[in-house]
This record gives C-alpha cells, sequence and structure tokens, in this order.
C-alpha cells in the first residue's frame, strides 16, 4: 500500500507547490484557476483510485489508464494552444510597444530640435 | 464639508470606447473641480474617445492598446506619483459617478487614506438583485472585517487615494478582473493604509448598457468568490514607503504640435 501513500503525499505536493505559487503572485488568476482544477482532481484519483476505472467503463474504455492518458493529452494539447494564443497575442503588443516608442522617440527629438533652434539662430 | 482639500489633485478617468460620453464627463469635473487636473487613460480605444477627451480640456494618456481598468488606474496612478500629485480620484467615464462629489471624498482624505464613494450608504437609489448582490455583500462583510471599519460597498470604482497610498498604488495595482476593487483594499490594509466611506449616488450611464443578465451574475458571484479567495491568501510583502521614481525636475508640460 505504500505507492499509495506516496502518490497522495505527490499530489498534495503539487497542489501545494500550485498554491504557494499563487500566494507569491507568480502565475495570474485566468492560470491560477486552470491549475488548481489539475491539482484538486489529480488528489481526488489518487485518493479514490476506483474512481477511474468506474468512469472509464462508463465511458466505454477497456484500459482505465487510457482514460487517464486520452484526457491527459487532450487538455495539454488544449494548453499548448491557449500558450500559442497568448504568445501571439503578446507578440503582437510588443511590436505596438516598440513602434510607439520609435514614435514618440522621434517626436521628442523633433520638439528639443524646435526648443533648441531659435536659440541656435539668435547667435 | 467641514475641511477643504488643499493639495493637487488628480482625477484619473479611465476610457474604454466612451467617445460618446466621456467629453460630458470632463467638461462635468472641470466644472466641479475646478483646481484639479484630469487625466483620461484611453484604455487602447478604437473610436474616438482620446480625441473627445483632449477637446474637454483633458489631459490624455493613450494606452497602446487595451488594458483593464486596473491597468489603466495603475497607469493613473503613476503618471500621479510622478508629477507629483497629493491624491487621486477615480471617476468613471461613462457618467456613472457624479463629479459634484468628488470634493466630498477629497475632504475625507484627511481621515484616511483610501476614500470609497458607497452607493448603499444612505444615499441614491442604487439597486442590483440576485447573485450580484450577495457577491457584493458578501464582499462587504469580508472586507469591512478586514479594514476594521464599516464598508458597505466594496465594489465602486468611485475612489479617492491619498499621498500615502500613492506610491503604493503605482507600483502595486492589482490589473485582474475585479482586482482593481477587491484586492487593492486587501492591499493598501496590508500596507498599514486606512480606508473609510462617504456616500455617494449613482447615475445612470449616459452610454453603453448595463450587463445585468442571471448568467453573467452568477459568473461574476464565482470570480468575485475567487478574486477575494485570492486577495486573501496572497502574500503582499508590501509597504507604503514602496515608491515609484519620480521625475527629478518637473519638466515643463510640452503642448501636442500643431500639425
Amino acid at each position: 500500500m505504500s505507492a499509495y501513500v506516496v502518490a497522495i503525499i505527490g499530489s498534495i505536493l503539487i497542489l501545494l507547490g500550485i498554491m504557494e505559487l499563487l500566494r507569491r503572485r507568480q502565475l495570474s488568476e485566468k492560470y491560477a484557476v486552470l491549475w488548481l482544477v489539475v491539482g484538486v482532481l489529480l488528489l481526488i484519483l489518487t485518493i479514490f483510485p476506483g474512481l477511474l476505472g468506474t468512469v472509464s467503463v462508463a465511458a466505454g474504455i477497456e484500459v482505465p489508464s487510457n482514460l487517464l492518458f486520452f484526457t491527459a493529452i487532450v487538455f495539454l494539447i488544449g494548453v499548448a494552444l491557449h500558450l500559442s494564443w497568448e504568445l501571439s497575442r503578446l507578440e503582437d503588443e510588443t511590436r505596438k510597444l516598440a513602434e510607439d516608442l520609435a514614435i514618440l522617440r522621434l517626436d521628442v527629438e523633433e520638439q528639443g530640435k524646435r526648443l533648441r533652434s531659435p536659440k541656435d539662430s539668435g547667435h | 464639508m467641514s475641511s477643504e482639500f488643499l493639495g493637487r489633485a488628480l482625477i484619473v478617468v479611465p476610457a474604454w470606447n466612451e467617445e460618446a460620453a466621456v467629453g460630458e464627463t470632463v467638461r462635468e469635473i472641470l466644472d466641479s473641480v475646478p483646481n484639479a487636473d484630469v487625466l483620461v487613460v484611453d484604455d487602447g480605444s478604437t473610436d474616438l474617445t482620446a480625441e473627445a477627451a483632449k477637446a474637454a480640456g483633458a489631459l490624455v494618456l493613450e494606452l497602446p492598446f487595451n488594458l483593464g481598468v486596473g491597468g489603466a488606474m495603475r497607469a493613473g496612478f503613476r503618471y500621479a506619483v510622478r508629477h507629483g500629485y497629493d491624491a487621486a480620484v477615480q471617476v468613471d467615464a461613462d457618467g456613472q459617478h457624479n463629479p459634484a462629489e468628488v470634493p466630498d471624498l477629497l475632504a475625507k482624505l484627511h481621515e484616511a487614506d483610501i476614500v470609497i464613494g458607497a452607493r448603499f450608504a444612505e444615499k441614491g437609489d442604487y439597486q442590483v438583485r440576485g447573485p450580484r448582490k450577495w457577491a457584493m455583500v458578501v464582499l462587504s462583510k469580508v472586507l469591512s472585517w478586514v479594514a476594521k471599519t464599516r464598508l458597505t460597498d466594496t465594489t465602486s470604482g468611485f475612489k479617492a487615494t491619498g499621498k500615502r497610498a500613492l506610491p503604493l498604488f503605482a507600483e502595486n495595482y492589482p490589473v485582474e478582473y475585479l482586482g482593481d476593487t477587491i484586492e487593492s483594499l486587501v492591499i493598501a490594509v496590508r500596507a498599514g493604509c486606512t480606508i473609510t466611506q462617504v456616500p455617494a449616488h449613482m447615475r445612470p450611464r449616459r452610454a453603453g448598457t448595463p450587463s445585468h443578465s442571471p448568467w453573467k451574475s452568477t459568473v461574476y458571484l464565482g470570480r468575485a468568490g475567487f478574486a477575494l479567495l485570492l486577495a486573501l491568501i496572497r502574500r503582499w510583502d508590501v509597504s507604503v514607503r514602496a515608491s515609484t521614481p519620480r521625475v527629478p525636475t518637473p519638466t515643463a508640460t510640452v503642448e501636442r504640435g500643431a500639425a
């Protein structure tokens, strides 16, 4: 039965790790919900291993572990897709920042020239 | 009011696609609080919000993309700190907050670091029902307990921030959904700031439609609960001394090119 205990301790550690990241503000709200749900589901499945079997029978899957693999793959594809989307958005935003910065730099330089030029022409 | 606010106040108006309402709101603020500056933070609008605000006589910060109310307000707080203001007051662009009540909020800054214009305290006929109402009641109860003072409307955006809390918010103002109302109060309390409220009257918004469907209200309840939980368990090693560097010399405000 020691594997059972090790699994439970592992799940609790993962959940605690997620909580600690949250507490230190290293995870923003939208990701926090996602990983908290994963952590809690993981803990439930470790405490009640029979649950996986019951669900897979209901879903018509013969080998319970296949259900686990299937859900995990679908979930990870979802996460990867979401991260790609976020990354694209961030790229677009950095690009906009760089463009605005360049425009601002030009504006400031032009203003500086305009402020200096009357003095130069006067002497 | 018994005492008048004597410092320099900045009225921050976060605005996202509010071209229809923002001009009138700015004019009203300038009428009610003539010695304050109005800063409209254009939160990545795709309409003429920035132009309308400028035409009405406000300073305008144009964010290159949408950052949400929290992000827009943080930009406002940073501007206030960098330019040495003594207080910042958030007034929504849609005209729900009555600018005539801004002096009441500012006057109360003598007693606390943050003053909330509360919609349920004595004055006004602001009505909400269902899950949204329950969320607001629970939030008020919990935050009153956290702040050790009676607060009846903690989700109000109508807030005045005093000199002590400004640098704190310039650095730590939450940008997440609902963070600008719930979590900001928790941060302020953790940093040792005091909070109080004055009754405020909410007006119907000038443009746009309120979102009050039952489903949205339920989602709101869930997210508010989560935001509150998050705010309470999060670690905030903050102090009011945490500050944004100020510009060394007050730079002359250069008018926008005539082009």
